[in-house]
């Protein structure tokens, strides 16, 4: 016998103000698109670029009421209204996305960087005199795949925010169709893209077999709650190893990187500022929500394999970069480098760990932005101009453009009073309260040979003459760059020498492991005649979709409009066969 | 929890395994999408597999969610595809190769 008649819907509790941010940006992208299809060229190109502009500030905005309601009211900078209580961390869409200050802080942060990114796109567009305002859209699409991925509280919703990232992303490494390598880069890109969510799915796959779910807070009560043995053990572990390729793939951790110079130095330069960012930022979070919370318990199975990938990445990062002479492959293995460093802090496994990684991400996004801004100015016209050559005596010719990369390379190095000083600090201060301190020397011994890069590169701006094959034009610098690097320059010395106000944003920017609310099976209201609690025991309860262990409180009912016969319903409280506890409280006891 | 059925278990590894090392080994970029579909669709039986232990409904529906990122990939891959060939004809992933790597 079912207490709920078969026909009985479900509907998960969906919290809009959690969805905003990801609406108003999908929203943002499609619009745009279906105005550049009407408008057939007709609209002018900066239309596009403050479309987009205009849609990250929106993303943004509507995240405020959102970090209000986690943070409380008296936090939120502009938004005030005393008629919502704060709730704190909580979960909507049936417990599949995540509202906690670890998403909402890296929501606001990709809305952010979307700002600079767009900006850096329009001056380059304007200089190649291009009409792409697919590149505009593509990036928004993959901004909202990366606000996603950085709320998932379930895999496979990880998993699609990934490849609403990354399916954008592959494309907008193709973009440039003059260059051969764009196109190359494009395919790389895909290739291993693809192959490395394979790998990711079927790390999930694993995991649901061992596990017997795919959400983040299921996850992580059913490894608190049993020790998995056999082969169910074997199944966990192989699942957690696929998983961690996956996402090894996807950061680029020595040894899964060697896609990334390529794809660093075949994609359009703009773009590029996107990938570093955004992209990292996304994978580095959903990895830090799965590792960190969901297998918390599983900690001394994953925490070797991230120390090892980690002292890789900084060692191969910054030994691959000594060897390059172009200057996009450099940045790249600069940037595997600096993933090794945002590994200290997940390998940390602790709040102090997740307070660094998300500095980290904050500071890495400027400084990768500002150089790779720099990067897009150099190259000229064509995108074409990325070797040293290239960059010799640039301190003559443009002092202004050489003396912004000077500062964010040695941001990067991590000299004192920069964002890259505090972010290096702050990952190492985790490992070390983690007791990991040896690997908090590699990093630091890595981070020398990684400023010799840095300060070579500087070396040759200043003083090295140029060669006779250097374009010694002067670089402009356009006023949509200009205000993007004027942004990464000033958050870099903001954090650098004020850092309290983000480590306080990031010590409260933590995943929180809350369980899903009830779903609604119907409105409370004045025809209520019980009140109605569930105890459901481990293996859910017939009726209900899935297993949902816990307490649920389904309030005020009106059983009648369920078709639930009350007399019925006693009939089967006194023979307590239902396989699960319940108690109601009948306003009108039948019989 | 039914007993799982390793057969399916082993014949998706197998299947994965083919799909991965096609990947690995293959010249052709058509065929290296195919492999990347072999992959995903390994990984579609395991879920129904673990799905039906179980009992579960869920396994059945991430597969329909898989089959929708196989699709929009594939799109996009062929897309790529499309584009470099117009500029190469006789592309193979060897002659990819401009950049280093």
């Amino acid at each position: 016998m079912e207490l709920f008649p078969s026909d009985a819907v479900f509907t998960p509790d969906v919290s809009w103000v959690a969805l905003w941010p990801m609406v108003v940006m999908a929203l943002g992208g499609l619009l745009l698109l279906t105005i550049s299809s009407l408008g057939k060229g007709r609209i002018p190109r900066p239309f596009y670029a403050l479309w987009a502009v205009l849609t990250s500030v929106g993303s943004f905005i509507t995240a405020i009421p959102l970090w209000a309601q986690v943070h409380g009211w008296e936090d939120a900078v502009l938004w005030y209204d005393p008629e919502v209580d704060p709730t704190g961390p909580f979960s909507t869409v049936g417990g599949v996305i995540a509202a906690d200050g670890f998403s909402v802080f890296l929501t606001m942060l990709i809305a952010v960087s979307m700002v600079a990114v767009v900006l850096v796109i329009e001056a380059y567009l304007d200089r190649e005199q291009d009409r792409f305002p697919e590149m505009f859209a593509l990036t928004m699409f993959a901004a909202l795949g990366g606000m996603v991925m950085v709320s998932a509280n379930d895999l496979i919703v990880l998993l699609l925010g990934l490849e609403t990232l990354s399916v954008a992303a592959y494309v907008l490494a193709a973009m440039d169709l003059r260059r051969v390598q764009s196109q190359e880069a494009g395919f790389k890109y895909f290739v291993l893209g693809a192959f490395s969510s394979a790998f990711f799915l079927y790390g999930i796959a694993f995991i649901y077999g061992a596990t017997g779910g795919t959400g983040l807070v299921h996850i992580t009560d059913f490894l608190a709650a049993n020790v998995l043995l056999g082969s169910s053990g074997l199944m966990l572990l192989l699942g957690l190893g696929l998983l961690i390729v996956g996402f090894a793939f996807k950061v680029a951790l020595v040894p899964f990187h060697s896609w990334s110079p390529d794809v660093y130095d075949g994609t359009p330069s703009p773009l590029v500022t996107f990938m570093s960012s955004v992209v990292k930022v996304a994978a580095f979070a959903g990895m830090l929500r799965v590792l960190v919370m969901a297998f918390e318990s599983a900690g001394a199975d994953w925490r070797p394999v991230i120390q090892g990938l980690a002292v890789l990445s900084l060692v191969g990062g910054a030994l691959g970069a000594i060897v390059q002479s172009n200057v996009k492959r450099l940045l790249a293995y600069s940037s595997i480098s600096h993933a090794g460093f945002i590994l200290l802090g997940v390998e940390a496994a602790s709040d102090v760990g997740t307070a660094a990684v998300v500095i980290y991400l904050t500071a890495y996004s400027a400084l990768v932005i500002g150089s790779f801004t720099v990067v897009t100015l150099v190259a000229r016209s064509g995108d074409r101009l990325h070797t040293l050559t290239d960059y010799q005596g640039l301190g003559r010719t443009s002092p202004l453009v050489a003396g912004l990369f000077t500062f964010f390379l040695l941001a990067q190095a991590g000299v004192p009073f920069t964002a890259g000083f505090y972010a290096k600090f702050s990952a190492v201060i985790a490992a070390v309260d983690a007791g990991t301190a040896w690997l908090a020397a590699v990093a630091m011994l890595s981070a020398v040979i990684a400023a010799y890069l840095y300060l070579r590169l500087v070396v040759t701006m200043w003083f090295v003459d140029p060669a006779a094959e250097t374009d010694t034009s002067h670089v402009g610098v356009p006023a949509a760059a200009g205000i993007a690097l004027a942004g990464c320059a000033a958050a870099v010395l903001w954090i650098g020498i004020f850092p309290n106000t983000l480590t306080d944003w990031a010590e409260r920017s933590v995943p929180a492991v809350v369980q899903p609310a009830p779903p609604n099976l119907v409105e409370s209201g004045d025809e209520a005649d019980a009140d109605v609690e569930f105890e459901v025991g481990p293996d859910g309860m017939p009726g209900m979709p899935g297993p949902m262990p816990g307490e649920m409180d389904f309030g005020e009912l009106d059983l009648e409009s369920l078709g639930i016969d009350p007399a019925e319903l006693e009939a089967m409280l006194e023979g307590g066969d239902l396989g699960f506890d319940v108690d109601v409280e009948f306003e009108d006891p039948p019989g | 929890m039914r007993q799982i059925d390793l057969g399916y278990l082993m014949l998706s590894g197998l299947v994965f395994a083919i799909g991965a090392v096609g990947v690995l080994i293959r010249r052709n970029p058509l065929v290296l999408v195919m492999c990347v579909e072999l992959m995903l669709n390994a990984v579609n039986l395991t879920f129904v597999t673990f799905g039906r232990a179980m009992n579960d409904m869920a396994g059945q529906v991430i597969v329909f969610f898989v089959l929708v990122i196989a699709a929009a990939e594939v799109v996009v891959g062929l897309g790529i595809i499309v584009a470099m060939k117009r500029r190469q004809p006789a592309a193979t992933a060897d002659d990819v190769s401009v950049l280093r790597g």
